[in-house]
């Protein structure tokens, strides 16, 4: 018995640190090929150097870039949060007929892969003239975001008593005020993690962008794979100079992120019955 | 005094209509769902519906002409097969592998958030980026080839890339993470006290898995197939950028893509793209059908 | 700030999802009174709380302050004050600023706020807590909290949901004659929703039993202790012993009784007639174990301080809960009797 417990313990901590060599692997062969000089059928690049960085810096404006991926993604976080807070709070506080299949209805986009509603999007957004834009761009991307901040800040909701909002209407606050001055600073957590998560899920959102960003509206994982799938004609090791800056930009929101959420809201919010 | 009178009456009844529609919890408090609602609506459910009516209007073919012409056509047909091939292997080790390792670590123990915190690092990611990576550490020249050559496992370069295993890979690596995190926070919702109870009636460790543990967990663990099913099914970017995107990678979604923006062929693409809503729900029915057959009683677990 | 002579609740009611809460609830609440509404969970007393806060619209009736109709107001516009079963504290705001928030809410002058809130806070005897928040503070200072929230804007109505239910035995004693004192020296009007009879009977100077939405009985705290009006009053006012019976015969004000294996004399509350079924109702303090009357069993013996409380079962197995000073043993025999006077009769 004892003893099979701890094989057990041996095989599970063996299948994470595999899990992590090669986890590692993927991840430090792109940073030490962004900054190698030459590296063909060795370990390591016959030298260190960071002109890849400029050149991708240059070829690919990357400036451009990274203030449509940061235009698009503040435009969806703001958007997302001013209409799917007020719809978490009814969610939230009321009950109502027809509450259930709203709620589903708020889960689907969710549950669906970005390409199956992607395709039919873009073309009714190619059809009035917005895909191709950042608008078009920023629309589809609140698609899934709405019902993430609705499935973020729901429960969080929830859990804030609703007393104390009696309570202070039997202070004598109106609407306004109980809003301004009572529910908005207990919101602020929930809305602040609700942000960031829908943050990081735009900026990494490949499919829904990929499929209505025009030549100017491309946020930097869709110029990474545009770089990628147009290998051959720019150095491989320039592709991974931006891989990087993408990877670092995204660390760095995570960093931020996990100071506000833990890592398990990064993947998803489950919670099967509203009730 | 008496001139308000008739005001007040029907200001009562009016209020006494509101009241009755309160009383069923409808009032104007509730238009604050009606912004969400509506961009749900125009942005989700009406371009699907679109998509949908657009699917029965090919070029050519009558109604189901775009249908027809994806499965006659075996190269098309045959990419259902290729996603499924490839989504649900992917799916089943990542959560067959998830459980024991969540099952372990359900526990406090030092170091528990910096392994979680690691873990979220290649779904933050995503795809191309891992893809990428891959690229590089899986190809001909890559460190794991040479490490294999080193030790002499094998003579030459294993092919890992530009095929199914670059695909199923990278599906892994996104994959598995995220099956982790949330069939951890699964475990971790049901009370531990259940399983000292059950220690103190005198089971062992596998019967309180099997017999308390796993029932308890059994919705999660469907949800958690499902979620991360969907999440290899849609898979794109890396089957175009590792994978045989012309032939063994030749998923559903390219098909998809290719139809509607390399084609311009609008009908096929949004009927590729049915399809492909069609398989999956299947798939997540089948997995919900086999979860409430298996266990039909109150699982009293964290739903 | 405003007061009444009077305020009238006028057959209020009020359904949720087609089932009836609360209903024909009319009351007139004097200025100065406590009236506590008592009754068990889900009884409507919350409800008619709610509704007179405002915090619920009704279904039907209405609400008048003197000569106005209150119900068509919101909460915020009536002036009452009230205290949260979960003290409803601003989790967010200290101790300081809970309490000012509604002085800051009327928008009165710097000045006053500062002092009326010291004031409050004083009151409470919270002053070494005022700057922290809620949730450094203990259940019983919460409490405190709570309280001067609700009457430092000197309401015209206090309404107090269950506001001592999470305190332990002890803190709800202290808190209950504070809650008392409180309401004295400032010359309150208190609405108190209890499911404790005792709380209710030492706090208030009217009751109201509530069940199943409907009012049971209104009276003053001797009034529903002497004479309730029927079995249901009686046995939430602690008349344990309810004894299902036969009327034998009727001697002027008193009847006897016969049935659960005992035989008894007792004082009809209605009208009743020989051959009736009827309900006893009597106190375990008024059922003493003495040299006559009906002999039972023990069963059951609880050291209580001074009294032994026991419980016992007659001949036709019925249990019986009564009081004795000497201490007898399970399974002896003991005879029981009650004076007439403590016997009611429920037709």
């Amino acid at each position: 018995m004892k003893s099979r417990m701890t094989v057990g313990a041996w095989l599970v901590w063996g299948a994470v640190v595999f899990f992590f060599v090669h986890l590692a692997g993927v991840i430090f062969s792109v940073v030490v090929n962004s900054f190698g000089e030459r590296w063909f059928d060795t370990w390591l690049p016959q030298g260190w150097t960071t002109k890849w960085y400029a050149s991708a810096w240059n070829e690919f404006g990357l400036f451009q870039i990274l203030i449509v991926t940061l235009e698009v993604a503040l435009l969806v976080v703001a958007i997302s949060l001013l209409v799917g807070v007020p719809a978490s709070y009814i969610l939230a506080r009321r009950s109502f007929p027809g509450r259930r299949l709203i709620y589903l209805l708020f889960l689907l986009p969710i549950l669906m892969p970005p390409i199956t509603y992607g395709i039919p999007l873009a073309t009714v957004l190619y059809k009035y003239g917005l895909a191709g834009h950042l608008a078009g761009v920023v629309l589809a991307n609140l698609v899934p975001s709405i019902p993430f901040v609705i499935l973020t800040m729901t429960p969080f909701i929830e859990q804030i008593d609703p007393s104390v909002e009696r309570a202070a209407r039997m202070c004598g606050a109106r609407t306004g005020q109980v809003f301004v001055r009572i529910l908005s600073p207990l919101l602020v957590p929930g809305i602040l993690a609700a942000s960031i998560l829908v943050l990081v899920r735009t900026v990494g959102m490949f499919e829904l962008t990929f499929l209505t960003a025009g030549p100017d509206s491309q946020t930097l994982v869709v110029a990474l794979y545009y770089s990628m799938s147009a290998a051959g004609i720019r150095a491989q090791q320039s592709v991974d100079a931006m891989a990087v800056i993408y990877m670092a930009s995204m660390l760095v929101l995570l960093v931020i992120a996990l100071r506000f959420v833990n890592p398990t809201q990064l993947v998803a919010r489950v919670k099967e019955d509203p009730e | 005094m008496t001139a308000t009178l008739p005001d007040r009456d029907t200001s009562s009844t009016r209020v006494a209509r509101r009241h009755r529609l309160a009383e069923r919890g409808i009032d104007r408090q509730l238009l604050l769902l009606a912004p969400a609602l509506i961009c749900v609506l125009a942005l989700f459910v009406y371009p699907f519906a679109y998509g949908i009516g657009l699917s029965f209007q090919p070029a050519e073919g009558g109604v189901f002409g775009a249908y027809r012409a994806f499965f006659t056509d075996a190269y098309q047909r045959d990419t259902i097969a290729t996603t499924l091939g490839l989504a649900l292997p992917a799916a089943i080790l990542n959560v067959a592998a998830s459980v024991p390792i969540a099952y372990r670590m359900r526990g406090r123990f030092r170091g528990k958030r910096v392994l979680t915190t690691i873990l979220v690092v290649p779904i933050t990611l995503g795809t191309v980026l891992t893809a990428e990576g891959l690229l590089n550490y899986l190809g001909p020249t890559g460190w794991f080839n040479r490490t294999l050559m080193t030790i002499g496992l094998t003579d030459e370069p294993v092919r890992l890339t530009n095929n199914y295993w670059g695909v199923f890979f990278s599906l892994v690596i996104t994959g598995f993470p995220f099956a982790f995190l949330l069939i951890l926070s699964y475990l971790s919702g049901i009370d531990p006290t259940l399983d000292r109870a059950a220690a103190t009636l005198g089971a062992g460790w596998w019967q309180r898995f099997h017999r308390i543990t796993l029932p308890l967990l059994a919705p999660g663990l469907a949800t958690t197939f499902c979620l991360t099913f969907v999440l290899a099914f849609s898979v794109f970017p890396s089957a175009v950028l590792v994978g045989d995107p012309a032939g063994t990678t030749r998923v559903i979604s390219i098909a998809a893509y290719h139809a509607a923006y390399e084609v311009y062929d609008y009908p096929l693409g949004s009927a590729i793209a049915v399809i492909m809503g069609l398989v999956e729900l299947a798939v997540v029915a089948v997995v919900l059908g086999l979860r409430s057959l298996l266990y039909t009683g109150s699982t009293g677990g964290k739903g | 700030m405003t007061t009444f002579q009077e305020l009238r609740l006028d057959g209020v009611r009020r359904r949720f999802g087609g089932k009836d809460a609360l209903t024909g609830l009319s009351l007139t609440i004097r200025r100065g009174e406590f009236i506590a509404l008592l009754g068990p969970s889900g009884c409507g007393k919350s409800t008619a709380l709610n509704c007179l806060a405002g915090l619920l619209p009704l279904t039907d009736g209405s609400i008048w302050q003197d000569g106005s109709r209150l119900d068509t107001l919101p909460p915020e516009r009536r002036g009452f004050g009230m205290v949260f079963q979960s003290y409803a504290l601003f989790p967010h705001l200290s101790v300081r600023k809970n309490i000012s928030f509604g002085l800051q809410m009327r928008r009165l002058p710097r000045d006053e706020v500062r002092r009326r809130t010291d004031e409050a806070i004083k009151l409470v005897r919270l002053e070494e807590h005022a700057r922290k928040l809620p949730g450094q503070l203990s259940g019983g200072q919460q409490q405190r909290v709570a309280i001067a929230r609700a009457v430092v804007l000197e309401p015209s109505l206090v309404l107090m949901d269950e506001p001592l239910s999470n305190l332990d035995a002890k803190l709800r004693l202290e808190m209950r004659t504070e809650i008392r004192r409180l309401h004295q020296s400032l010359g309150l009007t208190t609405v108190y929703v209890t499911h404790d009879q005792e709380e209710a009977l030492s706090l208030a100077d009217r009751l109201v039993v509530l069940r199943d939405g409907r009012v049971e009985q209104i009276g003053t705290p001797e009034e529903l202790h002497n004479r309730p009006a029927n079995a249901h009053v009686a046995d939430f006012m602690g008349y344990r012993n309810l004894l299902p019976m036969k009327v034998k015969a009727v001697h002027g004000d008193t009847v006897a009784l016969d049935g659960s294996g005992l035989t008894l004399e007792g004082t009809p509350v209605g009208p009743v007639a020989p051959g009736d079924d009827v309900v006893a109702g009597i106190r375990p303090e008024d059922l003493r174990a003495g040299p006559h009357g009906v002999p039972v069993t023990v069963e059951v013996v609880e050291y209580q301080g001074r009294e032994l409380a026991i419980e016992a079962r007659t001949a036709e197995g019925v249990a019986l809960f009564l009081r004795a000073t000497e201490r007898p043993s399970p399974g002896d025999r003991i005879t029981v009797t009650a004076d007439p006077s403590r016997v009611l009769v429920f037709p």
